[in-house]
């Protein structure tokens, strides 16, 4: 079956897709790659070690056996000429020859929109995250992503929330969790979504993979968006290979001042799309609308001391004692006033002691 | 002819008789020493035939024996030059054998016959009293500690000399006079709270786990102030009873940290050991155990600054302790028990660099901070009641200059709150909230209807563990006492959530 020898080439040890890409070229297909390993290869061009490699590959590895393997696994693979391949992501120049998923692959007529951001991010980078994950799942857009800490986690958690399909891309194996913290999420994309990679099960997340897989996430959407990055940030890596491969990108803007929103200003300035309204953006992107459900505005009744601490509170996260000091109330009061918050969903403490609104 | 003397040896803290015995007789002149002894003990014989040339006693060239029994406990220290020297000269018959019964002596000699001071007086003198020693002999330089026990006539000498003249009845040495422990509230008035300004949590925090008896963990950016919140706690602590003065004195005695002029401990010990501490200088050990830090800081406060810096090893060894109020180490087929009764005061930054969670000044990745708190393991923050975040210090606070309150203003709610704990919990017992039992919550922290709803809409929303729940109780109690309320209520409740311990799954930015 064609399928196994596309997955024998994508599972050489320490090949790229320009390796591969290029032995593509010279013998057209996966087939004849595997024919030519037991003669010398000469004419390929690739160094000594890598032909080793590929010899040694040929030997060694059961396509068939462990295609299987895999697939008892939950894991499943998909070759570029599979005609159900993501089409947008076939249209970049360095187009991964398979991948490796758990779950689904995102379907032809599907929309996608990648949301990444910094890994440490404040709280209104992950409440925006939140918010236009969100809004995308309602509107039935699924929002592609490098499940990493900070803006990643809380667009593709927020997604799935709101029952929306999130896909994960790696820069490891499928089976790999990376980061393992995110263990929670990663079982859920699993459902409503799909984890994929390029990289064969068992591959370990070492830093090159980063920058590769970058190409996958830009590759899979029509737009992206960044929401947080400082100025030297993988992120901008994305935005980078998202702009040579023609997707729309987008930034969430920030104060000047605020490192964390460097990046950001600094892709508004190079011409990146603003994000400065939901609305305006979903149309922009050509999200399909959905019903008109304006969301009621909380209006809870506070007791006092309860409303003097929350009006003092926001997206970035204060401390106790600042917020006891702004509100002018005893720290007793203050703490039990954030108790009570914090109990009925209000507020958020994100480091000890420091808490910040979640709506 | 054959004379025993009657002295005392140091395991840890505690202190065991020893028979110091001596025979001299006929046959080859010689001088043995047997007894499961260790070097130091050997050494002793030098010292002895020297000291007693120069006291004037001539030794005829005889078989001289000594033995200290009981022989199958490992013997070290210097404190039997004194009692082999004098069972020696009674068994030349220098020394009226009948002077010797119902004595106790221990002292190190020097070469021209001078006593020198040993570690460990106090304990080997409470011993004498058990024992029924009506008489302890001690070095001068030891007199006073040893004066703190009651019913033991205490006689200092200088010299050997001086000890052989009071033994045959020739010289009169009056007994020291028994001291009581003066503990008025020894506190230093460089330290006091009215020098911090603002820092209301963390005052806040530290005056409700000093009244429980919580440990208690301060986290903050550096500069925020927090070495010096803890350094202060020890003067709003409730002074020291008779009874804790001398235990922690016999664990300072033992250790050799005694001086004439400061013979007993009149302050709660604070400790802050530095982060290079290893788990044996922590716990305390060495081939003959000494007591370690968390015995040193006995009835007092052990400040860790810098948690995460400390080794997990070190970190570790706090855990039995910190439970069983004691430190067993086990030596040379010998157990040591040491008393460790102490309230763990850490202080960390939240981050590597210090500043999370401000992204501003904090650089430090997701994974850094992780680590950094990973490097203090959960059953080691469980055994933390409070932690509470010290920030750092803002110029509306320190340009007001308004004098914060005094230690002395909230000691005194602090011992108010204690002797509710003791009425509850049975007089005389210096147990607080911070050591109840879970069977003992179910007792005496008691919820009502509204309180249970509370806490039951918290344990789902702030995804609280079991343990995390008990200790929650437990600082609501001491809030409670503190406010002298009979039952818990919503507020008290409340404001232990705010000092709930860290979940490390939640300090981070997912």
């Amino acid at each position: 079956m064609e399928e196994y020898d596309w997955m024998w080439l994508c599972c050489i040890p320490g090949f790229a897709e320009r390796d591969r890409k290029r032995l593509l070229k010279l013998y057209g297909s996966p087939e004849n790659i595997r024919r030519a390993a037991k003669s010398s290869m000469e004419e390929s061009g690739l160094t000594q070690a890598k032909i080793r490699r590929i010899k040694e590959h040929q030997k060694n590895f059961d396509a068939a056996g462990e295609y299987h393997k895999f697939e008892k696994q939950g894991i499943k693979f998909i070759s570029s000429i599979h005609r159900e391949y993501p089409e947008a992501l076939r249209q970049i120049w360095d187009y991964p020859s398979g991948l490796f998923y758990i779950g689904r692959i995102p379907e032809k007529t599907e929309m996608c929109i990648a949301l990444v951001g910094a890994r440490m991010c404040s709280g209104y980078g992950r409440q925006t995250a939140d918010k236009l994950a969100s809004c995308l799942a309602e509107r039935g857009v699924s929002v592609v992503s490098g499940m990493a800490f900070g803006i990643d986690a809380a667009a593709q958690s927020a997604c799935v929330r709101a029952g929306g399909k999130s896909y994960g891309i790696l820069g490891c194996g499928v089976d790999v969790c990376y980061p393992r913290e995110n263990y929670e999420l990663y079982e859920k994309l699993k459902e409503h979504g799909g984890i994929i990679s390029e990289y064969p099960p068992g591959t370990q997340p070492l830093p090159y993979h980063f920058p590769m897989r970058n190409r996958i996430i830009s590759g899979l959407s029509k737009t992206v968006v960044v929401v947080e990055a400082r100025k030297k940030s993988g992120t901008l890596i994305t935005a980078d290979m998202a702009l040579e491969q023609g997707r729309d990108v987008y930034a969430v803007p920030g104060r000047m001042d605020d490192p964390l929103s460097e990046g950001c200003n600094r892709l508004i300035r190079q011409g990146a799309g603003i994000l400065n309204d939901f609305e305006d953006f979903l149309e922009e992107s050509g999200c399909p609308p959905k019903d008109v459900q304006i969301r009621q505005k909380s209006k809870l009744v506070l007791a006092t001391p309860e409303n003097l601490v929350y009006s003092c509170l926001d997206s970035q996260s204060k401390s106790l004692q600042q917020i006891a000091g702004e509100c002018k109330l005893p720290v007793q009061q203050t703490m039990q006033a954030l108790c009570s918050l914090q109990i009925r969903g209000m507020i958020e403490e994100n480091a000890k002691n420091y808490y910040a609104k979640t709506r | 002819m054959f004379s025993t003397v009657t002295s005392a040896a140091i395991f840890g803290v505690e202190s065991r008789v020893v028979h110091v015995e001596a025979d001299v007789g006929e046959g080859l002149p010689s001088f043995h020493m047997v007894g499961f002894l260790t070097a130091q003990v050997k050494e002793a014989q030098e010292r002895v035939k020297t000291a007693l040339k120069n006291a004037g006693i001539l030794m005829s060239p005889k078989k001289i024996t000594v033995n200290l029994s009981p022989a199958d406990v490992r013997k070290s220290g210097t404190g039997f030059d004194l009692p082999i020297a004098v069972a020696v000269a009674a068994a030349y018959g220098r020394i009226a054998r009948e002077s010797l019964n119902g004595l106790m002596i221990a002292g190190e000699l020097s070469l021209n016959g001078e006593v020198l001071g040993i570690p460990g007086v106090l304990p080997m003198a409470a011993k004498a009293g058990e024992f029924g020693c009506g008489c302890f002999i001690v070095p001068k330089a030891n007199l006073e500690e040893a004066a703190l026990i009651e019913g033991v006539k205490i006689i200092g000498v200088e010299t050997l000399s001086e000890a052989i003249l009071y033994l045959n009845g020739e010289k009169e040495i009056l007994p020291a006079r028994h001291i009581r422990t003066a503990l008025e509230n020894v506190s230093n008035p460089e330290e006091d709270f009215s020098q911090i300004s603002g820092q209301e949590t963390a005052r806040r925090a530290i005056e409700v786990a000093v009244s429980g008896g919580h440990n208690i963990l301060l986290a903050g950016p550096p500069g925020a102030g927090k070495s010096m919140l803890a350094r202060r706690i020890s003067s709003i602590l409730p002074p020291l009873t008779q009874q804790e003065s001398l235990e922690i004195s016999q664990i300072y005695s033992a250790a050799g940290l005694l001086s004439p002029g400061h013979s007993f401990v009149q302050a709660r010990p604070f400790r802050a050991p530095h982060h290079t501490a290893t788990p044996k200088a922590m716990a305390g050990g060495g081939s003959t155990p000494k007591p370690g830090e968390i015995s040193l800081a006995h009835h007092g406060v052990l400040f860790l600054d810098e948690l995460p810096e400390f080794s997990r090893e070190t970190l570790e060894t706090l855990r039995q302790p910190l439970e069983e109020r004691q430190v067993c180490i086990a030596r040379n087929g010998c157990t040591y028990r040491f008393p460790a009764d102490f309230m763990l005061v850490a202080a960390m930054n939240p981050c590597p660099c210090g500043y999370f969670p401000d992204l501003r000044r904090c650089d430090c990745t997701a994974s850094m901070v992780q680590r950094y708190l990973n490097r203090i393991s959960s059953p080691l923050l469980e055994r933390i009641d409070i932690t509470v975040e010290a920030s750092a210090v803002e110029y509306r606070d320190i340009g007001t200059g308004v004098v914060a309150e005094s230690s002395q203003e909230i000691r005194k709610r602090v011992i108010c709150a204690r002797e509710i704990q003791q009425e509850r919990y049975g007089k005389g017992t210096a147990r607080c909230n911070g050591s109840l039992t879970q069977r003992e919550i179910g007792d005496f922290c008691h919820l009502g209807r509204e309180e249970s709803d509370l806490m039951r809409e918290a344990f789902e929303k702030m995804e609280l563990s079991a343990r995390t729940y008990y200790r929650i109780l437990k600082v609501a109690r001491t809030i409670a006492d503190l406010e002298g309320s009979q039952s818990i209520r919503t507020e008290h409740l409340q404001e232990a959530l705010c000092y709930r311990s860290i979940n490390k799954k939640f300090w981070r930015n997912r």
